[in-house]
């Protein structure tokens, strides 16, 4: 069976026709990671026995005609999403055995929907990070260029899902934790409008900015997944009812639209990288023929960097006091209580967690809570009312997802603040709450993949889908990772 | 602005962890250059913008306050590092007057 370009909607209709079963496609995956990830690693952990029950389980449904919308595709899935008697670690050494007593609300639509869990993939430790280097227990590699990072949190999605160890995957995007892997990785990646996607059984980082997502081969598979996992859930008090959930359909029927679209000047400046802005001019010219193009202002978005990494960490602090060795998790020899904390959390956190904590504990701390974290909470107020002003004038909003095309590993790890400037153009979207979506629009002379971002309002995901749809039929690339050129 | 090695100790103290020497002096080192990148906040007038904490804003949804059973209580148990029948074993908390 050929995995390169399987999409989610071609397998469904071979399974429908009988041509292939959910088993013969899960072996084909299992087999594609046991040739590939001992390159990449882009796995925490991998279950074949569990994957081959319920893609069994699977064809006997669709053989007593009970067959499901997604019924027998294999995926992957972010290891901080708790499926219920599997581990959940977040990477990271507090939570290496721990295993989830229940589903997460996405995970529960996706059984329903008749989906097969192939295993969990590595990512930052709790999210925390843009390059999948900061997990406790390996970096992932980038499958274009083995010595590049795959772009992070979710960097063991994006890989499985280029390499088809899976046909498709959920992320979680906190400041671009989806879209910079699926950038540079060159999948599409895409984050819904905060409350489309219930965060209950997600591992909290940042609660006010984090939601899950799909990754797909293409923005079909992506909306195929998404339209499965949106929808209002009374676990999560944030998540929102919505109208319009037939994503896919929509697709079709509103390809040809015309939109405004907005090119904000603060993301197309001489510090983007010669190749990301070839890539983007070449974008910018088919939107051209059928769409009006406009040069937009977001005049905040310089500050959108100091704004997050307050206020991502300030939550963070707050969301990882849990961890103290109690209840569950790692625990350290201790001989008092105070001690079973601070050697639990210790011990247990890596080095950019702990720094995050620091940063974020100190910005609620008495005396510069109104200088840090109330500051930082205005300053995110202006970025939204930027977005609000610009879609006054535009349907949709086009940027470059990265500054630069992947980075090598270890170049920018013992920087942090280099680290955290290489999401400028990802984060502004988390604090204004909109969906996003990734779609890869070109390579590098090195052959490294280049990824565009559109824009929408809040709750205009469909939209956002459309556009991306349409642009990517378009651009009609055939993108390849170097390691699968080089084995066949 | 930025922090010194006794704000570092405090903050870490508060945040429930523990640095060795040799590690906090870089830590607080890097803290300083990331609070000081943070300053150019400081720069927008902000005195009339409310603040926002909720990205999409909604009024809390409310629900009957009715016992919902969760069958997994096994589940949450075996989590835990150090288990008697179905208590969480930890170190004592009070003292003996």
């Amino acid at each position: 069976m050929n995995l390169d370009d399987l999409t989610i909607k071609r397998a469904l209709t071979l399974l429908s026709k009988g041509e292939i079963t959910s088993k013969d496609l899960t072996l084909a995956c299992l087999d594609r990671i046991k040739r590939f990830d001992p390159e990449v690693k882009a796995f925490l952990y991998v279950n074949e026995e569990w994957a081959l029950a319920q893609a069994e389980a699977s064809d006997k449904r669709r053989k007593d005609k009970k067959e499901r919308s997604l019924e027998g595709i294999p995926l992957s899935i972010k290891d901080n999403i708790l499926i219920r008697d599997h581990p959940t670690t977040c990477a990271s050494r507090i939570l290496a055995n721990y295993i989830a007593p229940y589903d997460a609300t996405v995970i529960e639509r996706l059984k329903e929907a008749g989906a097969v869990f192939l295993g969990k993939t590595n990512m930052d430790e709790f999210a925390m990070g843009s390059s999948t280097e900061n997990s406790a227990f390996f970096p992932t590699k980038n499958p274009w260029d083995l010595e590049r990072v795959p772009g992070g949190s979710s960097g063991g999605s994006a890989v499985a899902v280029a390499l088809r160890m899976g046909l498709g995957s959920l992320g979680s995007d906190t400041g671009g934790s989806i879209r910079q892997p699926a950038a540079f990785c060159g999948v599409v990646g895409m984050k819904p409008t905060y409350g489309l996607v219930s965060r209950y059984g997600l591992v909290a980082f940042a609660s006010s900015l984090d939601q899950i997502g799909p990754f797909g081969l293409n923005v079909e598979d992506t909306a195929i997944l998404l339209q499965i996992i949106a929808g209002e859930d009374h676990k999560d008090s944030t998540s929102c009812p919505i109208k319009n959930l037939d994503f896919v359909n929509f697709l079709e029927q509103n390809s040809q639209r015309s939109f405004r679209v907005g090119l904000p000047k603060e993301y197309f400046t001489g510090d983007l990288h010669p190749e990301v802005q070839r890539a983007l001019e070449k974008c910018i010219d088919i939107l051209k023929k059928k769409h009006t193009l406009k040069e937009i202002s977001l005049p905040h978005t310089k500050y959108a960097i100091a704004t997050y990494y307050i206020i991502a960490p300030a939550e963070a602090s707050s969301n990882l006091a849990r961890y103290d060795g109690v209840k569950y998790g790692f625990r350290a020899e201790c001989k008092n209580l105070i001690e079973l904390y601070k050697k639990s959390r210790s011990q247990g956190f890596g080095k950019e967690v702990k720094r995050r904590i620091m940063l974020g504990t100190y910005a609620l701390s008495a005396g510069y809570y109104d200088a840090y974290y109330l500051k930082a909470s205005k300053v995110r107020t202006l970025i939204k009312q930027d977005f609000e002003e610009a879609f006054k004038e535009v349907d949709l909003i086009l940027a470059p997802t990265t500054p630069t095309p992947p980075f090598k590993l270890g170049e920018k790890i013992s920087d942090p603040l280099q680290m955290y400037l290489s999401d400028i153009f990802t984060i502004p979207v988390n604090l204004a709450g909109l969906p996003c979506i990734s779609l890869p629009v070109g390579l590098t002379e090195d052959s490294l993949p280049i990824g565009a971002q559109i824009i929408g309002p809040a709750f205009k995901d469909d939209l956002v889908l459309a556009s991306a749809y349409s642009l990517e039929k378009e651009l009609s690339l055939k993108l390849l990772p170097s390691i699968l050129i080089n084995q066949s | 602005m930025s922090i010194t090695l006794d704000e570092a100790k405090k903050i870490a103290h508060l945040a429930r962890l523990e640095f060795e020497e040799k590690e906090l002096t870089p830590l607080t080192e890097e803290l300083s250059k990331i609070l000081n990148y943070f300053k150019e906040l400081q720069d927008l007038d902000t005195s009339e913008v409310k603040a926002t904490f909720h990205p999409i804003r909604k009024n809390t949804p409310f629900r009957e306050d009715e016992v919902k059973v969760f069958e997994n209580i096994e589940g949450i148990l075996k989590n835990s590092p150090s288990l008697k029948d179905t208590s969480i074993v930890v170190p004592k908390v009070v003292k003996v007057p």
